[in-house]
């Protein structure tokens, strides 16, 4: 079994919109997938049924072997426990200090500090921020308050890590060092990275599988590099 | 072995840090916390006034209705005997809840004490011209008229009275005076109730997306409650603080400029201790609960996704 499934996954939302129509795919433990689509095309929708922020109307999705769709709304915090999620606008909470946002995630699952502490640590390291732990968000630049998001989606470790276009909103030059630190966990951690972005340059520069997504339809699945060529040609 | 410890552990934890965090969200968010607080003292000194009214008017009510008793004058003729069968009818009654005996004796001597005239004329008189008596204690005040009634038609029985007409009207004036202040309280404690909880509301609306954090980062929804509960709680008995030195303040002021009585004795007001302690107390729970539910209701808003 792989490690994400999704069966004929269809979505009509209540005001008679469809968002996916019959999407299949599948993906691999420690893959990198970029999903690519124009604005309102579906992307979003089917970044959120991988972690169940939306449950499709029919259809299958497998995480992990889990059913998401099945997931009882008292019981998703079971599976976001097992998964990174970074957002376009970072969702970070105002009131907290840099440590504590990360720590947040680890609080919630009732550890320890003293573990705690290490953890949020070696994860602030990894995206290169250790020497803001006692910053406010409202202090820290676009690229820095999206790399605190990354490490607070990454330190429990996740075997998946969801991006919702992390670089949305951030410079072409800060995008780059984000995509680094994104790339960095892939390779070094195994972690197995989806990432919704309409950002073309970086899906050419880094030459990963590409599913282009268009009115709810997946009309391509393109392997590592193929999907420049498909564009030059 | 470890691993079951630490499993327990996990839920105290969990706890332990939603106080500190309900604390913390207390301060960092502390002009909507003055505001819930504030609204919370506004309406428990509401209540506090219509609680200390309302028991106050219970008290005098129960007083006045324990000095209300029939009094059954028997006749002259009846033997010794007959006193104790018409002693037996009045106790079948089932509103009747006691009586005493008082003899013509007793009658005599407490008219003489009362005025000297009396003792003259009585013992001019060769016989004692009065009745022997049995005064009637009643469970339910609001039949009184119907007891007495029943009473009188006991054979040996002369004569019944009862505060007839004024009583009857006083009785259901305390009556509806203690439904309506019933009334308010309850009406007070839901609005308090509901003032709490929205302005509760307010403060978690600002927070919507603390929640929808918490829930991405796989917290469970008790997780996420725990805090918001606490926090109404903390809001609840900080509001709760100034009502209570009010109405302990106040009602023993009040207690001593009326000399513990308004307008005659019989509307004697209750003792202030304990009974400051005991609003103050219900006061304390009151705000704590009411906080409480205002959170869960509020934040239970934002946790169906």
């Amino acid at each position: 079994m792989k490690f994400i499934e999704l069966k004929n996954v269809s979505k009509v939302y209540r005001n008679g919109v469809t968002a996916l129509a019959n999407v299949s795919v599948e993906i691999d433990k420690g893959e990198f997938v970029f999903v690519i689509g124009l604005t309102a095309s579906g992307k979003s929708t089917f970044i959120k049924t991988l972690y169940r922020e939306e449950k499709p109307s029919s259809g299958t999705v497998m995480v992990g072997g889990l059913n998401v769709g099945k997931i009882r709304n008292r019981r998703v915090y079971k599976l976001r426990r097992k998964i990174g999620i970074v957002f376009q606008d970072f969702k970070l909470l105002p009131k907290l200090t840099v440590y504590e946002n990360v720590a947040f995630a680890l609080e919630c699952v009732g550890m320890k500090e003293k573990e705690i502490r290490p953890m949020v640590m070696s994860a602030l390291e990894r995206v290169g921020l250790k020497h803001k732990v006692r910053a406010f968000p409202g202090e820290l630049s676009g690229g820095e308050q999206q790399r605190v998001c990354i490490a607070r989606a990454i330190v429990n470790k996740p075997k998946l890590l969801i991006c919702d276009e992390p670089t949305g909103n951030l410079d072409p030059e800060t995008s780059k060092e984000i995509m680094k630190v994104i790339e960095n966990i892939n390779k070094d951690l195994g972690t197995t990275i989806i990432m919704a972005t309409h950002d073309k340059d970086i899906v050419n520069r880094m030459k990963k599988r590409v599913l282009l997504i268009e009115h709810g339809l997946l009309v391509g699945d393109y392997a590592k590099g193929s999907y420049k060529t498909h564009e030059a040609s | 072995m470890r691993k079951e410890v630490i499993r327990h552990m996990r839920p105290v934890r969990i706890f332990v840090r939603s106080i500190r965090d309900a604390f913390k969200s207390v301060l960092r968010n502390f002009s909507l916390s003055i505001a819930s607080i504030l609204c919370t003292t506004i309406t428990l000194i509401l209540v506090s006034v219509a609680i200390i009214s309302a028991a106050n008017i219970e008290n005098a009510t129960k007083l006045i209705e324990d000095e209300l008793s029939i009094v059954v004058y028997l006749d002259k003729s009846v033997t010794e005997e007959q006193i104790e069968n018409i002693e037996s009818d009045i106790m079948s009654q089932e509103n009747v809840s006691e009586y005493t005996f008082k003899s013509k004796t007793e009658w005599k001597e407490e008219m003489s004490e009362y005025d000297d005239a009396f003792e003259t004329v009585l013992n001019y008189l060769d016989e004692n011209p009065l009745m022997d008596s049995l005064i009637v204690k009643v469970k339910d005040v609001n039949d009184l008229s119907e007891t007495a009634k029943i009473i009188s038609e006991i054979s040996g029985v002369d004569t019944v009275k009862y505060g007839d007409g004024m009583v009857d009207s006083i009785i259901s004036a305390f009556d509806v005076m203690e439904k309506v202040v019933v009334v308010v309280v309850i009406a007070l404690v839901l609005v308090t109730a509901f003032l709490i909880s929205n302005t509760i509301k307010l403060t978690i609306f600002s927070r919507r997306s603390a929640i929808e954090i918490m829930r991405l980062v796989g917290a469970s929804n008790i997780t996420i409650k725990l805090p918001f509960i606490f926090e109404g709680f903390i809001i609840g008995v900080i509001g709760a603080i100034i009502p209570i030195c009010v109405s302990i303040y106040g009602y023993v002021i009040l207690y001593d400029i009326l000399n513990g009585h308004i307008f005659s004795n019989m509307l004697v007001l209750i003792k202030p201790f304990n009974f400051v302690f005991y609003v103050s107390a219900v006061l304390l729970v009151l705000g704590a609960i009411v906080g409480m539910l205002g959170s869960l209701k509020a934040v239970g808003k934002y946790l169906k996704i």
